[in-house]
């Protein structure tokens, strides 16, 4: 069942495919992972960023490292198997962007907009 | 179309790859539960949402870089980054049919995922000691909230790992149990996502 020479499963659950998965891939996913979370601390706690600009440089690392694990753990690719885990992974970004950046957006606005306080109020 | 004619086709017009007939169930499994953990990872955005917006409300208590100890959480971050490595070696291993080196793997991953739960749990008691539990202000509450969620989402999947080595050992490594592992893979895998958003706005971000 699993010896079919056949490019396709003909019956539903029996896999004969290989996985592109291998050990050298996850290795590689580590090893980057492993680099850009040593970065990502290095740059908060030292001044190799200019200051600044250390949580625009952190949420670029943060990326990379997503990226990273889609590709190396997850195996997020390319390939014609892909096309709709890659749409689904679209959709929820715009709705993660929607979500944290209108969140900022609006109450940043009314805290601009807020009546000043008395300073002795619980803030 | 009868079998004869479907192996004559070229290897592009097979079925799931654009040519007639529906994907195949491992492809179809893990689509549903990427769908799933999609979701998840939306439901998170809420409550990254709200930890963005509380950071600041400390009500002169506690701030995030009095109370942080980034040792600790560059610990935590390694932890899961090689329970991540060690599952997916075990995923190779199962799928190659190696019940025993599958089953060692995944072994090394619950203690790496039980060490990072440890590390966190004993700083989570560490902080309410010194009185800054949840509910001392909002920007506890949100950081409790949003930590702890992900702490309950590590717990969960070290309870599945348990439940799917029993099942290797007492089904085997059958294609129906493959693809629980599968899924178990793609939740293993898309937490240590999560944790990075974690580390970047709360610990890093948060503890200058």
């Amino acid at each position: 069942m699993h010896g079919s020479d056949r490019p396709y499963d003909r019956t539903p659950g029996v896999e004969n495919q290989e996985s592109t998965a291998n050990v050298l891939s996850y290795t590689v996913g580590l090893g980057l992972a492993v680099l850009l979370t040593i970065a990502s601390f290095v740059v908060s706690q030292t001044n190799l960023l200019w200051p600044p600009g250390i949580p625009v440089g952190l949420v670029v690392l943060a990326f990379a490292q997503i990226g990273v694990h889609l590709v190396f753990f997850l195996h997020l690719g390319t390939g014609p198997d892909h096309t709709n885990n890659i749409l689904a992974l679209a959709f929820g970004l715009l709705i993660v962007f929607l979500v944290i950046a209108g969140s900022c957006w609006i109450i940043a606005d009314l805290n601009a907009n807020m009546m000043p306080m008395p300073m002795n109020m619980p803030r | 179309m009868t079998i004869a004619t479907i192996d004559a086709l070229s290897p592009e017009l097979v079925p799931g790859r654009g040519g007639g007939g529906p994907a195949p169930t491992r492809t179809v499994v893990a689509y549903g539960f990427w769908l799933f953990i999609i979701s998840d990872i939306t439901m998170f955005s809420a409550l990254f949402a709200a930890y963005a917006v509380l950071s600041g409300r400390t009500a002169d208590g506690p701030t995030g870089s009095e109370l942080f100890n980034l040792r600790h959480v560059f610990i935590e971050t390694m932890c899961l980054l090689l329970s991540s490595y060690t599952c997916g070696l075990g995923a190779l291993s199962a799928e190659r049919r190696q019940r025993d080196r599958y089953l060692v793997f995944a072994v090394l991953t619950f203690v790496l995922g039980a060490a990072f739960l440890y590390i966190e749990v004993s700083e989570f008691a560490g902080m309410v000691s010194r009185g800054a539990g949840p509910s001392r202000s909002a920007f506890l509450s949100a950081f409790f909230t949003l930590v702890g969620m992900h702490g309950a989402h590590v717990t969960a999947g070290l309870i599945w790992l348990t439940y799917m080595m029993a099942q290797v050992v007492a089904k085997g490594l059958r294609p129906r149990v493959l693809q629980r592992l599968l899924c178990f893979s793609l939740f293993w895998h898309a937490l240590d996502i999560i944790w990075i958003g974690v580390i970047t706005v709360v610990y890093l971000m948060g503890a200058p």
